[in-house]
């Protein structure tokens, strides 16, 4: 009858589910880490490898408050709910002391909120939604990687130092597009008022009709051209644009575009002279990055993305919370991160009491052709906290804790 | 008028790969009945295979060889699956085979992952094919004027298949009475097999010839297949003229729609499929399918009757062990289990429509996400109390229900489920674009439960209390009077007006009814969880629904229920592996070739056989 199959099949998940947890040592430190590992099996990879890059030289160096760091990998599938589910296995049964991961921002702000309710510490180390740390953000959440908004205004700077003057946008039709487009025309705009915004496509997520929206892009005869697309959607941007000439001409600027992630897939019809944010790993030989960047190679045999030097600062910043609170209780980890400060191979970060995000910065530069692969050239890193809202607009932004 | 002439012939090199991949679904329908969920990821296949042989095979024959080839072996990966997963269920309920496909789905994911690596692959050129040729001064890229001229050659070529040889009386036949045929002596199995081997070859052949214009990726499956499902139904199912003719218009009106409402890419094509059905219920070159052509194939079922005093008992001892889960389970066995209940209430909602209403609906996830966003909405912007806004959300997903199910319910059998997925695709654009209200993707969070409900045990109790309250509420309208009508309008509406029932007045009701009970699953979900996002609307979980209900068996009173605790304690079991998705695939299709009545039905079969149980026993 169907309650007792009901029971039988559970009773046997709960078996099957207890068993790697007896087998696990109860002397390390773990953290939580949920990603979908299936669903964005390109980021989610070279991050992981980061991860454990980073907790293979911690441990080697006697690890966290005298024990060894230990992190457990979890595949959410990209489904918040499911998530949630694992963030309380991971709390409640595991032993986890806090979480960290996501790439989607859905599933980090669905965390985000969880852990807010139950007061667990969560370093949403990937997703890049700015009311993670403004509009939803609440005292137990941190982001480390530099948000849609600070790599927007990066943009916005670039292109109010040229001489363009009617800007056409593009950009995928969510909430990060979104994002992304209102943050480069609200720093354009304080940057250079005379600006003009002359279009904006709005092609669905990875649903790009690449013809049609390079067709409306030329119509409207921008100077420039601001591009949010991202992954396949880039590529038949980039072609088709190229194809049809749409970007003769025009200074473009594109969001994440220099990112390995994004402009190695393009190979040699990786698109030149684009302004960019992004990972410009090849030309890092000396101090920190590119220390991290040897020591990536020799452990993997394959270069970094920017997913793998996230995945590396966000074990470096929970390292550095977890000796700082010296203990391995949520709220002294919550203290901790507090105005934290974490040398990492961008170089300093500090994770601002303020609203919680770090000061990690970002990549700019020109994409160019060398040896039939997309790279920045005169790059420059640009450090997040510039390019943040003054610090009155950010109280506002964020509800008090 | 330069402008315009260019985006047409965007348009129509767009439909190119479209048409082909939809006419393939469409003949496969025609002839098999089949709903080839799958077929996103043969598409998917061809494009991968086609990139590969392109890799090897060099210059210009070897590029559209091939794409060639790539048709050819998607063609023969079809005729595997034809006769490996779905040949042994043809004789299942209805529509029992797009669960088979589904499992294809999951399978062939994670083996393209296996084989070609999770990065996106950048289509080649076409040699030769490279830059423009100027048409009235507007750049056309030289591919799509390929394109342009494959695709019309593509089509006349299918046209003397289906209309001047022998392979296409037959087919044609088929798709008209597949019984007649089957009894004038055409060997059924084989022609069925060469119908799905050509339909996978088109699919193929659609995924490499797209490759110039875009490349391959693991997210293309699921990508093609809501404006594949559009074209099919806005055509007419089984007709290839309409698959043509709606491919274009599709495709075109989407040109335009970029161009002059750029936002409104994600809503179009649902909105001109449910015009469309509006006006020609059965697309536009569709025919009107025959009562009883589906929804009772296979055996009759055994009329439903109360429960024995044994299987109450067995009932009541599973709630009470359940109940008293607190006290030997961890807390996390506590949230799982509030998890797998409010999922055995949503597919016991759908189950209900399915099972007792002969209704199979596609987009049931509108009122299991409605409900959690009427919740979300009311918490967010209202700032009602959680109980308000509990109570209220099954209500609202409830009138939501009814509505759509007076649109939906002129239609019948597969139109009446596309337009459903429709309408569930319809809100979830809404939701997902109106930020400024519904958060859009970023969705609603910080929705917790009220104070004396926050505690997990408590909640537990809660929602242990509402989901196997819901179940049972349902079993009891099911052996009502109104259920009694609801089961006599499936079984045979003219039979059943004729005893003076108001049949379509009955399913509307128990539309409206099983969405408020899935709207009452997605309020328990969303203060559980304490957010929602567009994801519960998504086309997936409507489908997660659907499977469990097909798996756990339609023909029993049970099989929702115990079709979903199955399957979702599994996938927490499976999930936890690398290659999960492989092995739940697997599954799926070990479980409908082995129990092609569902688990339950299944089952009781096998119980009956033994005779151990007496009939109507489900254990």
């Amino acid at each position: 009858m169907k309650r007792s199959t009901f029971l039988k099949a559970m009773i046997a998940t709960a078996t099957l589910a207890a068993m790697p947890v007896c087998a696990v040592a109860q002397d390390t430190i773990k953290i939580g880490e949920i990603n979908h590992y299936k669903r964005m099996a390109a980021f989610a990879g070279p991050y992981k490898q980061g991860i454990e890059l980073a907790i293979d030289e911690v441990n080697a160096a006697g690890g966290v408050l005298g024990k060894p760091l230990e992190f457990i990998f979890r595949d959410d599938q990209g489904e918040p709910g499911e998530a949630i589910k694992i963030a309380e296995e991971l709390m409640t049964r595991e032993g986890a002391v806090m979480l960290t991961g996501t790439i989607l921002s859905n599933v980090g702000l669905a965390i985000s909120s969880f852990a807010g309710e139950k007061g667990y510490v969560y370093l949403a180390s990937e997703p890049l939604a700015d009311s993670l740390v403004w509009g939803a953000g609440n005292k137990y959440t941190f982001r480390l990687r530099a948000s849609t908004y600070m790599q927007a205004a990066m943009l916005a700077e670039a292109a109010a130092n040229t001489d363009a003057k009617t800007f056409a946008t593009i950009a995928p039709n969510y909430a990060y597009g979104k994002d992304a487009v209102a943050a480069f025309k609200e720093n354009l705009l304080r940057l250079k008022p005379d600006v003009e915004f002359v279009a904006e496509q709005w092609p669905g997520v990875f649903k790009i009709d690449a013809g049609a929206e390079v067709q409306a892009l030329e119509r409207a005869k921008p100077d420039a051209i601001y591009n949010v697309t991202f992954g396949p959607d880039l590529a038949k941007l980039v072609r088709q644009g190229t194809d049809r000439g749409l970007f003769e001409g025009r200074q473009v600027f594109g969001l994440l575009s220099g990112e390995p992630e994004y402009i190695d897939p393009l190979g040699d019809e990786a698109p030149e002279g684009w302004i960019v944010t992004g990972y410009p790993w090849y030309d890092l030989q000396d101090g920190p990055g590119g220390d991290f960047v040897a020591a990536y190679q020799a452990r993997w045999d394959d270069y970094p993305r920017v997913g793998s030097l996230v995945g590396y600062m966000t074990v470096q910043s929970i390292a550095a919370a977890l000796t700082k609170a010296g203990s391995t209780e949520s709220d002294a980890i919550q203290a901790a991160f507090e105005d934290l400060q974490v040398a990492t191979p961008l170089g300093g970060i500090t994770f601002r009491s303020i609203d919680n995000q770090s000061t990690a910065g970002a990549y700019v530069g020109t994409t160019a052709l060398r040896d039939g692969k997309g790279v920045m050239v005169d790059w420059a890193y640009k450090d997040g906290a510039d390019y943040l809202p003054s610090d009155e607009e950010v109280s506002k932004l964020r509800p008090a804790d | 008028m330069e402008f315009f002439v260019a985006q047409i012939l965007t348009g129509l090199a767009n439909a190119s790969s479209l048409f082909l991949v939809a006419c393939g679904l469409s003949l496969i329908f025609g002839v098999t009945r089949i709903v080839n969920f799958a077929h996103g990821s043969l598409y998917m296949l061809g494009a991968y295979i086609g990139y590969s042989l392109m890799q090897v095979l060099p210059g210009m024959i070897g590029f559209w060889g091939a794409i060639l080839l790539a048709g050819v072996i998607v063609g023969v990966i079809g005729v595997a699956i034809e006769m490996l997963v779905l040949r042994p269920v043809y004789r299942a309920p209805e529509l029992f085979q797009l669960v088979a496909t589904f499992g294809v789905i999951l399978v062939i994911q994670d083996l393209a992952l296996i084989i070609w690596g999770p990065e996106d692959l950048l289509g080649p050129r076409a040699p030769g094919l490279r830059g423009v040729v100027r048409i009235m001064g507007e750049p056309i890229p030289k591919y799509d004027i390929a394109l342009l001229v494959i695709t019309p050659l593509v089509a006349v070529a299918l046209w003397y298949l289906i209309t001047r040889t022998r392979v296409g009386v037959l087919v044609r036949a088929a798709t008209q009475d597949r019984e007649m045929v089957g009894a004038l002596g055409v060997n059924q199995a084989w022609l069925f097999t060469g119908v799905f081997a050509l339909g996978s070859a088109l699919a193929g052949l659609g995924g490499a010839l797209q490759l110039p214009k875009g490349g391959a990726d693991l997210m293309m499956d699921f990508n093609i297949l809501p404006p594949l499902f559009v074209v099919v139904v806005v055509g007419g199912m089984g007709s290839l003229p309409g698959a043509y003719l709606a491919a274009i218009i599709i495709s075109v009106l989407n040109v335009f729609g970029v161009a002059y409402m750029p936002q409104s890419t994600l809503v179009l094509m649902f909105v001109v499929m449910i015009v469309v059905l509006m006006i020609r219920p059965y697309g536009l070159f569709g025919r009107e399918e025959v009562a009883g052509e589906h929804g009772q194939a296979g055996e009759p079922e055994r009329p439903i009757k109360p429960a024995s005093d044994k299987i109450r008992l067995l009932v009541t001892a599973g709630i009470v062990i359940l109940a008293l889960l607190p006290l030997y389970g961890s807390s996390f066995a506590q949230v799982l289990t509030t998890d797998i209940l409010i999922f055995c209430l949503f597919a016991a909602s759908l189950h209900f429509l399915l099972g007792l209403g002969g209704m199979v609906s596609f987009g049931h996830a509108a009122y299991y996400g409605g409900g959690a966003y009427v919740a979300a909405l009311l918490v967010t912007h209202a700032g009602s109390p959680m109980e308000l806004a509990f109570i209220l959300a099954p209500l609202g997903a409830g009138l939501a229900a009814l509505v759509i199910g007076w649109v939906c319910l002129r239609l019948t059998g597969v139109y009446f489920a596309m337009l459903t997925l429709a309408f569930a695709q319809l809100l979830w654009s809404l939701v997902f674009q109106w930020g400024t209200v519904t958060g859009g993707d970023d969705g609603l969070i910080n929705i917790w439960p009220a104070e004396w409900l926050k505690d997990t045990t408590i909640y537990f109790y809660f929602a242990l209390f509402f989901a196997v309250g819901g179940i049972l509420v349902m079993r009891h309208v099911a052996h009502s009077p109104f259920g009694y009508a609801l089961r006599a309008a499936r079984d045979s509406e003219r039979q059943a007006e004729a005893t003076g029932i108001n049949t379509k007045q009955v399913q509307l009701l128990a539309f409206g009814f099983a969405g408020m009970m899935g709207g009452l699953a997605g309020a328990l979900f969303v203060f559980s969880k304490g957010s929602v996002f567009p994801n519960e609307l998504e086309i997936a979980r409507s489908f997660d629904a659907l499977i469990v209900v097909f798996l756990g068996g339609v023909k029993t009173l049970s099989g929702g229920v115990v079709g979903a605790g199955v399957f979702k304690a599994i996938e927490d079991v499976l999930t936890r592996f690398e290659y999960w998705r492989l092995i739940m695939g697997l599954l799926i299709i070990f479980v409908v070739i082995l129990a092609p009545d569902g688990i339950v039905g299944s089952l009781r079969k096998a119980a009956r056989r033994v005779g151990g149980l007496k009939a109507g026993g489900e254990e």
